[in-house]
């Protein structure tokens, strides 16, 4: 391990970069109120979800706007927060509060500890931020709903597990949040559970995601084994001095957790299913936060995978299979819903392939995360608002010519679009720019893919923005489209600025510079174009996938049902490229058979096995047989000759 | 308190009571039975906040020669694993009581009299169990548990009952007669070496030579995976559930099995240490067979309470895997497992019961879903007590679920990683279990949890949660127990290949210091 001081922080040099130490100094000031971001969201849903038999009327009444309030406060703490962390000077950017000890025995000591640092900063803002807008949204959308407080309290508590989720200080509290923000999500997901197809999708997501919290799970206890912590501070002082086989392990380990919670291949298949939740939750959790959850944490464990290059190079196949895996289902699919999760998919393959490619890439991860948070519930909300008009049909096959009957919501999901694709000058151009020149820089092949997807991107958008607010009308008799309420539309137009205007966070190197502190200064790589060339490429790519969409939907009539006789590559999009099959052919259906066969082997084998070995042995069916015809009725009879029996035994040892 | 016979008071409590209500009618008893079990709940809570100190060590001993030729003595005492197994029997008891309420009466059933009365007597024997300090004795009151028990299963509950009774009880006597000759042993054992005692403090002072140790340590160890239970021995167990009333299941699964790893941890580890180190790896294959298979098996059920009764042989599992890999983690985590266990199943077997009263079925398939809309309270205490069966976090299983996968994956990584499935399979039993019994299509006939319901599982739920974000008043009362019986044993815990520095240290306690101490010892 080499420590040096770099530009007045300790940094661990490494192959490619240096990776700062965790080194968080004490929460004074305003700092000091860190755990209120997470106690307002987290006393919200307490009282929604259990006040109800104290006063079921009034929080009906009032619960959404309890449930909203408490998440701008947490807003509104944390932009104070942040202000106040960008007043400090760089090295000093590092804020940790210990709350109390969580559980120790012996070596082991867990404390309910909060890290504050730039990227634990970022997240609070788009967490609290986005999620506030969702609460105003949710009030309208749900309005009718009889179960509002419900959801309301819900969605609170999903704000404060991901709120623990990126504030905690070591894995441990890390995974509590984890956890937390998987248990929302089944909940949320389910939350119309008199649909079956809702009850079986949430448990389809936690059981993915309980696969992979396997991989986090070990992580966790190898580190124990290895650094006998779990604290970030700790563990990246030293992880340097770690075996190369324990950190690649530990690299594996932590992506297979982060493939569960961000729907990465081989871990995708839950994601498109849980679009059955209603699109709030879709937009706040499976688009915005939830599932970036994995690219957090890659960043995050920077000072293990900065050490693993076998396990960086996985992140980055992994990222770019999923990355076009989920741009191939979003050309297929109809529900405008799963065409967008499809999109969400393959816009966290971005970032995955960002986080893979090491120090150079992190901050066009996270810079990625937050535009997409921004565009991409832009427009689930978007899409939320064209299903309340449609009286909640998904099909876009129905849809059709829906600008002029709601320009607002049309006016808003345009911004998300050109942003998603990349056009010049919003927010997505700026950031998936950077990673595509990143990723050129690292690996052609890898970049090629990458700007493929780009191109990938810019048709199934297309497709989705002519097949629904564009061409003719295709709704049945009784569908009256209309514009959504202002609850609904307000925050629609404020995502709408910031999806075309999150760029600025680029300016003058801001976000790249302010993560420096927690993912370290890269080296400067050349890649194999000029950077302005790669753009100018890049923006091609895109026009050439746009036109294509027009070339092939915009030009003809769409017809209201899907064509059966189509090619191959079509039919496998819209089976999810065979995904459900392939999990029900080699895990579900091998499983159930196994588990059948276990219960007869259980009843038949080991009953009858040790029930007979054991009358075999011990004559016991003599005694069986006389206990069943009620002989032997007083067992305390029985008892008492066995103690007898002891004593005597022990006297003639005794005596002996 | 310290000049009373505290504990002999404490068994006393519920004997006497058991006796009284013996001779009351019916809805009398009920009321004197949870007076007496909530006066020795209290009685046992104000003990440990008054007289019981977390350093370690016997406390609370009392200490009478019973028959002094053989070395026998009426002998009591509380360390931090009796402690604690001492306040589960106590809360669960009242619990049980009122959440058996009307049950007993039901036609068929034997009455609330004789319910209450055996129901008090088991909480006697089980304190007796978990305060016993003398082998003797202890031998003598965990055979006595079973009459009870046996005829709590036989005399209350559904169709076929009278056939699990006596299958619960060949298999317990069978493992009772095994100890029995290695109670027997423990008496030559300490003949030989002078004076004859039972004592558990003058046994562990004995030097028993290996050989010897590992005869004993089997007649104790079959005896207690039969009790608690392991694979292959555990097939009494879904039968017991399955037609037993769930409040007698309440109390042989979270209390009465508890007295096989109790008794793991007492007498195995405490007293044939060798002997334990030698089985190690036998039962660690054992614990990880009973993990993945109880699970596997769960899944597989149609009947909720079988269901349920198998997911406790996966948790035996942990628990017997966290005693066996002989690290402070997995001695800390499986004596909080047990806790950790005891509350959630007994919070999943009585919701589970309401269910079964309302459907008038246990099998799923019968049941039906769609009863999430009408009966929210009901289903959202089922699914808490369902996610904490899986080790969520923020539920006190989790603390002590991952604590044993740490402590396993410490031992070695290969038993870590075949523990750790669990999760995810505890995840698709508890899971599709709530599938299909209450999501779906609304059924109107159900109504929800009375408040006598909501009553009994109210405590149970606020301890899951509780103890999940706070669990150190309970580890420190276990940490101490552990590392004192781990030195008993001789081991000590692997140091970390890498270790951190402790700059966070403001929270470092001394044990952990000196558990980092003592460790430095190990490999490197």
């Amino acid at each position: 391990m080499n420590l040096t001081v770099n530009a007045g922080a300790v940094v661990l040099a490494s192959e490619g970069g240096a990776v700062p130490v965790v080194h968080p100094g004490a929460a004074d000031g305003v700092f000091s109120l860190l755990w209120l971001v997470i106690a307002l969201p987290l006393a919200g849903a307490v009282v929604l979800l259990l006040g109800g038999a104290m006063a079921r009327g009034a929080l009906d009444r009032v619960g959404h706007w309890l449930g909203t309030a408490t998440v701008a406060g947490s807003f509104a703490l944390s932009v104070a927060l942040f202000v106040s962390l960008l007043g400090r000077s760089e090295e000093e950017r590092q804020v940790g509060q210990h709350l109390y000890t969580w559980f120790q025995v012996g070596g082991l000591d867990v404390g309910m500890d909060l890290l504050y640092d730039p990227l634990s900063a970022l997240f609070l803002l788009l967490i609290t931020g986005v999620g506030a807008l969702i609460h105003v949204y949710s009030i309208a959308y749900m309005e009718h709903d009889p179960r509002r407080r419900r959801f309301f309290g819900y969605l609170n508590l999903f704000v404060a597990a991901m709120l623990v989720l990126v504030l905690s200080a070591n894995y441990l509290g890390l995974f509590l949040g984890w956890e937390g923000v998987g248990l929302a999500s089944y909940l949320l997901i389910g939350f119309w559970q008199h649909k079956h197809s809702a009850a079986a999708a949430a448990k389809k997501a936690f059981v993915i995601n309980r696969v992979g919290d396997i991989g986090l799970s070990l992580a966790i206890a190898l580190m124990f084994a290895t650094f006998g912590t779990t604290d970030f501070a700790a563990i990246s002082a030293v992880s340097g001095e770690a075996g190369q086989g324990t950190l690649n392990a530990l690299g594996l380990l932590l992506l297979l957790g982060a493939c569960g919670k961000s729907a990465q291949v081989p871990l995708q298949a839950w994601l498109l299913d849980a679009m059955e939740g209603p699109t709030p939750v879709s937009a706040l959790i499976h688009a915005a936060t939830m599932v970036t959850a994995g690219v957090y944490l890659v960043v995050r464990s920077n000072f293990i995978y900065e050490l693993a290059p076998a396990a960086q190079t996985v992140v980055v196949i992994v990222a770019t299979v999923t990355l076009l895996w989920g741009a191939i289902l979003g050309c297929a699919k109809d529900d405008i819903k799963k065409a967008l999760a499809g999109s969400t998919m393959s816009q966290i393959g971005y970032m995955m392939l960002a986080a893979g490619l090491g120090v150079a890439g992190y901050p066009f991860a996270i810079f990625h995360l937050l535009t997409h948070g921004f565009f991409k519930a832009n427009m689930f909300l978007g899409a939320g608002s064209v299903m309340h008009g449609m009286d909640d049909d998904v099909d876009m096959r129905h849809y059709g010519g829906l600008s002029k009957y709601m320009p607002v919501t049309f006016l808003t999901f345009a911004m998300g679009y050109l942003a998603i694709i990349g056009f010049p000058g919003f927010s997505g151009f700026w950031s998936k720019d950077k990673i595509i020149e990143t990723a050129l820089a690292e690996n052609l092949v890898v970049g090629l893919c990458a700007l493929l997807g780009a191109g990938i991107t810019g048709f199934y958008m297309t497709r989705l923005m002519l097949m629904t607010f564009f061409g003719e009308k295709r709704w049945s008799e009784g569908v009256h489209p209309h514009e959504s309420p202002k609850l609904m539309t307000i925050p629609l137009v404020v995502l709408a600025a910031l999806s075309v205007l999150g760029g600025v966070l680029l300016l003058g190197d801001f976000v790249v510079d302010f993560l420096a502190p927690v993912t370290g200064v890269a080296e400067h790589h050349e890649p194999p174009l000029a950077p302005i060339a790669i753009t100018i490429l890049a923006v091609l790519v895109v026009a050439v996938g746009v036109g294509a969409a027009w070339y092939l939907v915009g030009r003809q009539a769409v017809p209201r049902e899907a064509p059966q006789d189509v090619s191959f590559a079509t039919r496998a999009a819209r089976a999810d490229l065979y995904g459900d099959a392939i999990n029900d052919a080699v895990v579900v259906r091998p499983g159930l058979h196994l588990v059948h066969g276990l219960v007869t082997f259980d009843r038949v084998g080991v009953d009858g096995a040790v029930e007979g070995g054991s009358a075999a042995v011990g004559g016991i069916s003599g005694v069986l047989r006389r206990v069943q015809n009620g002989f032997v009725r007083s067992y305390a009879l029985s008892l008492l000759g066995g103690v007898l029996l002891v004593v005597l035994a022990l006297l003639a040892v005794n005596l002996a | 308190m310290s000049d009373l016979p505290v504990l002999t008071i404490l068994i006393a409590l519920p004997l006497v009571g058991a006796l009284v209500t013996a001779f009351l009618p019916g809805a009398t008893a009920r009321l004197v039975g949870v007076g007496v079990s909530g006066v020795a709940l209290v009685w046992a809570v104000l003990a440990a906040l008054t007289s019981y100190t977390v350093d370690g060590g016997m406390q609370l001993t009392e200490t009478h020669t019973w028959i002094e030729a053989l070395g026998v003595h009426y002998a009591l005492g509380v360390d931090g694993l009796g402690l604690v197994m001492v306040l589960l029997t106590t809360l669960l008891v009242p619990i049980v009581l009122v959440a058996s309420w009307h049950e007993a009466d039901a036609p068929g059933n034997g009455g609330s009299r004789a319910f209450v009365a055996w129901v008090l007597a088991l909480e006697a024997m089980s304190l007796a169990v978990f305060t016993a300090t003398d082998v003797f004795l202890f031998y003598v009151v965990f055979e006595a548990t079973l009459i009870p028990a046996y005829f709590l299963i036989g005399g209350f509950g559904r169709e076929g009952r009278g056939g699990a009774a006596v299958k619960f009880l060949i298999y317990q006597l069978a493992g009772g007669l095994v100890m029995l000759a290695s109670v027997i042993g423990f008496y030559v054992v300490s003949a030989d070496a002078g004076r004859p005692s039972f004592l558990i403090s003058d046994l562990a002072a004995l030097d028993i030579d290996p050989v010897t140790q590992r005869w004993l340590f089997l007649g104790f160890f079959i005896a207690f995976a039969i009790k608690a239970p392991l694979f292959p021995v555990h097939t009494w167990l879904a039968d017991t559930t399955e037609h037993a009333t769930t409040g007698t299941s309440v109390l042989l699964v979270c209390v009465l099995d508890k007295i096989g790893t109790f008794g793991m941890l007492r007498f195995c580890l405490g007293l044939l240490p060798d002997a334990s180190q030698w089985a190690t790896p036998a039962v660690v294959v054992l614990a990880l067979i009973s993990i993945v298979y109880g699970a596997l098996v769960a899944i597989g059920q149609d009947d909720v309470l079988r269901l349920i009764g198998l997911t406790s042989l996966s948790h035996f599992g942990f628990i017997v895997l966290g005693i066996f890999v002989l690290n402070t983690q997995g001695g800390s985590g499986a004596v909080l497992y047990m806790v950790n266990h005891g509350v959630a199943t007994a919070a999943l077997f009585l919701v589970a019961g309401y269910l079964v009263q309302r459907r008038g079925t246990a099998s799923i398939r019968a049941m039906g879903g769609g009863i999430e809309k009408g009966a929210p309270v009901l289903a959202g205490i089922f699914l808490i007590s369902g996610l904490a069966a899986c080790g969520l976090p923020g539920l006190s299983t989790f603390v002590s679920e991952m604590l044993v996968l740490i402590a396993a994956f410490q031992h070695a990584w290969w038993a870590g990683a075949v523990a750790v499935t669990a999760i995810v399979l505890a995840a698709i039993y508890v899971l599709w279990l709530y599938q299909r019994t209450m999501t779906g299509p609304e059924q109107v006939d159900v109504r929800d949890l009375d408040r006598r319901e909501v009553g009994t599982l109210a405590p149970l739920v606020l301890a899951l949660v509780l103890f999940g974000f706070v669990p150190m008043p309970l580890l420190d009362a276990i940490n101490p127990y552990v590392e004192d019986t781990l030195a008993e044993v001789g081991v000590t815990d692997e140091a970390p290949t890498v270790p951190a520095a402790d700059d966070t240290g403001d929270h470092a306690t001394d044990e952990a210091a000196d558990g980092a101490a003592s460790s430095q010892g190990g490999h490197e």
